[in-house]
């Protein structure tokens, strides 16, 4: 099959090395992909029509003084054509655009990153491609709606594509969860989710308690700086110097806070950090 | 004539070797041959040890069991195990490379040593220094093994609560434009080179600021004159890769034979991958000590927190001036598996030329269970 049209497209061009040598085929300007269409022709007799163009090649017999009908669904690649009709010797050429349908069928939408902080300034970005049922990238302008739907609300931007592409940016909001990214166009959409998680802990603090020989520690709930909760995992360091020994854990956040026993050193001091961010330190006892 | 003459220098050549090879073979040749000439007569504490020593580079647990004055306190399995670590660990994998015994004192029928065992492993090697009693039992020397007795988990159920992350990529099904998932966000929060005698050190540390785990790795390119490219080489296992969220790693990459003065910048290149992960287990670091002057070190013991058996551990720690600037970067394996609940020493050594600059130290661990205690 493949070598078929291989074959075609090499004897097309072959014959459209001619071009200049030959007369023009009356054509409509442009045609919509995948619509039928007519060619007229004149003249009588048989005659051979070959259609090329980008990922298509047609070859049809046909009778000179009759318009060589196109079906719909036959062309529906957008791009230029070269269109040659080719009787004995002679040849007749002309080109030919098709383009894509207006009707949008499929978006393909980029939307970026799938995981951000809370509280980001133009920190998602989404950039659609619109396509016609021919996955032809339809580069008429278009509206192309986004909406993005968080804990805080929602919001929405129209934005007119452009040469097939829209894109936009919008903000994070201030309350970690999942985003709902949605973009539109005509009765089309397609929806991304967009992870909204909390930033870095915003202060630090921990307790302690004695149980037995050991000291209980136990930060208070670790929230980011609009008040979410630290995701569970995040590692809290705790650190015990008694004299010249010093002791630490990473600690995994469990239900939004981290705990930890530690010995119960009498004047040791006891301090947390988690990434950058250190928190408070306290002293056990006197010595 | 010549060809004739070289066939009999050729072979009074071979027969000489032969009668020097019989006469005075090397030990090596010996033990490969058969015989067991290399085992010394026990005559002397120290050969006595270094028999022993020698018999457990060879594998040969049975010979070296039997030759223990203390045999009846255990079983043979139990002295391989004393050896080669009863749970999986580095231990396992270990080669004995080579030994050497330090005498402490000798009676008439006692004696003490210092048994050096330097085993090597694919991650490099560990040292071991057993103090050896020796007793004279006419007029050979045995040794009484000092059995070094492994704590055992009992059978029991430990309940594991601890959280873990997996991860859902996108499949080949799915459409061009389909959404992929993040990678993990990393920063190097510090990064400073310096020149060693060995060449150049590039040392640092590296943040996973996000709130998903991260594989980590960092690359160093030394640029000098020109832009030219002097070196580039990766951190290998002088880092912890696997970054839980807010996690903080050293890391240290070695530039063997460079100078520093001919680096005009560096540049370096951080990688994050996405990984399945769980933030278990969790390990204690107590009793950090710093010890500066000869043959300054750090010691502290390990403690295993949670309720799975830690395989392998490897130590980090980084070592900071008074203003908090990273002097340099270094690491243990630990040879034994790490228990619950059960503390096992580590000792870092650091460079005594930098020990006078350390004002602090911070540790992490990183570590490997194969998930079925063995």
């Amino acid at each position: 099959m493949r070598l078929g049209s291989a074959i075609v497209l090499m004897g097309t061009l072959i014959v459209a090395s001619g071009i200049s040598r030959a007369q023009n085929i009356q054509l409509p300007q442009k045609v919509e992909a995948g619509k039928a269409f007519s060619i007229p022709t004149s003249g009588s007799g048989s005659a051979t029509l070959y259609v090329v163009g980008p990922g298509q090649a047609i070859k049809r017999e046909v009778s000179l003084g009759t318009p060589v009908s196109i079906p719909s669904g036959v062309l529906y690649a957008a791009g230029e054509y070269v269109v040659v009709l080719v009787k004995g010797s002679s040849r007749r050429t002309s080109t030919l655009q098709v383009v894509a349908q207006n009707q949008p069928d499929k978006l393909a939408f980029l939307a970026a990153p799938s995981r951000l902080p809370v509280d980001q300034q133009q920190g998602i970005s989404g950039t659609v491609y619109v396509f016609d049922v021919y996955r032809n990238l339809i580069t008429a302008p278009l509206p192309i709606s986004f909406q993005l739907t968080d804990g805080s609300g929602s919001k929405q931007q129209t934005v007119t594509s452009s040469n097939g592409v829209a894109w936009t940016s919008m903000n994070s909001s201030g309350k970690e969860g999942n985003a709902t990214f949605v973009a539109s166009a005509g009765s089309v959409s397609i929806r991304r989710v967009i992870d909204e998680v909390p930033g870095e802990p915003c202060s630090l603090s921990i307790s302690a308690h004695p149980a037995g020989k050991v000291l209980h520690l136990q930060t208070a709930p670790v929230v980011d700086c609009t008040g979410n909760p630290v995701p569970d995992g995040t590692i809290v360091t705790f650190t015990e110097k008694a004299g010249d020994s010093i002791s630490t854990v990473d600690v995994p956040v469990k239900k939004g806070i981290a705990s930890i026993d530690m010995p119960a050193v009498n004047g040791a001091t006891f301090s947390v950090a988690s990434g950058t961010m250190i928190g408070n330190e306290i002293r056990w006892g006197g010595r | 004539m010549k060809g004739t003459l070289l066939a009999i220098i050729l072979f009074v050549l071979t027969a000489i070797f032969l009668v020097i090879g019989y006469v005075s073979p090397i030990p090596s040749a010996v033990y490969f041959a058969g015989g067991k000439n290399l085992l010394q007569t026990p005559s002397t504490p120290e050969a006595a040890a270094g028999n022993i020593a020698y018999l457990i580079k060879v594998h040969r647990w049975e010979d070296a069991y039997n030759r223990l004055a203390n045999k009846a306190q255990f079983s043979e399995g139990a002295f391989v195990r004393d050896v080669t670590g009863r749970y999986l660990s580095l231990r396992s994998f270990a080669t004995l490379n080579k030994f050497d015994v330090t005498p402490l004192h000798e009676s008439a029928n006692n004696a003490e040593v210092l048994l050096h065992l330097h085993w090597s492993t694919v991650v490099g090697t560990f040292n071991s220094t057993r103090d050896v009693h020796l007793i004279k039992d006419g007029n050979s020397w045995k040794v009484d093994w000092p059995l070094f007795q492994e704590p055992h988990v009992p059978p029991q159920v430990i309940p594991m609560t601890y959280l873990r992350w997996t991860v859902i990529q996108p499949d080949s099904g799915d459409d061009w434009g389909a959404q992929n998932v993040a990678p993990p966000q990393v920063r190097i929060v510090d990064m400073r080179p310096v020149s060693r005698a060995s060449g150049v050190v590039i040392l640092g540390e590296m943040i996973n600021q996000d709130v998903v785990p991260a594989w980590v790795s960092v690359r160093a390119t030394l640029m000098g004159k020109n832009n030219s490219v002097i070196a580039s080489a990766g951190s290998f296992d002088m880092i912890s890769h696997k970054l839980l969220p807010k996690q903080v790693t050293p890391f240290m990459i070695r530039f063997p034979h460079v100078d520093l003065s001919q680096v005009t910048s560096v540049q370096m290149k951080p990688l994050a991958v996405l990984v399945q992960a769980s933030a278990s287990p969790v390990v204690e670091i107590v009793n950090q000590q710093f010890h500066p002057g000869a043959n300054a070190n750090l010691t502290g013991q390990l403690m295993n927190q949670s309720g799975e058996i830690v395989n392998f551990t490897h130590v980090l720690s980084t070592f900071y001036d008074k203003n908090g600037q990273v002097v340099w970067v270094a690491g243990e394996y630990v040879s034994r598996a790490l228990l619950p609940g059960t503390p096992i020493d580590f000792n870092i050594p650091v460079p005594e030329d930098l020990a006078k600059q350390i004002n602090s130290e911070r540790t992490i661990v990183s570590t490997y269970s194969t998930g079925s205690p063995l």
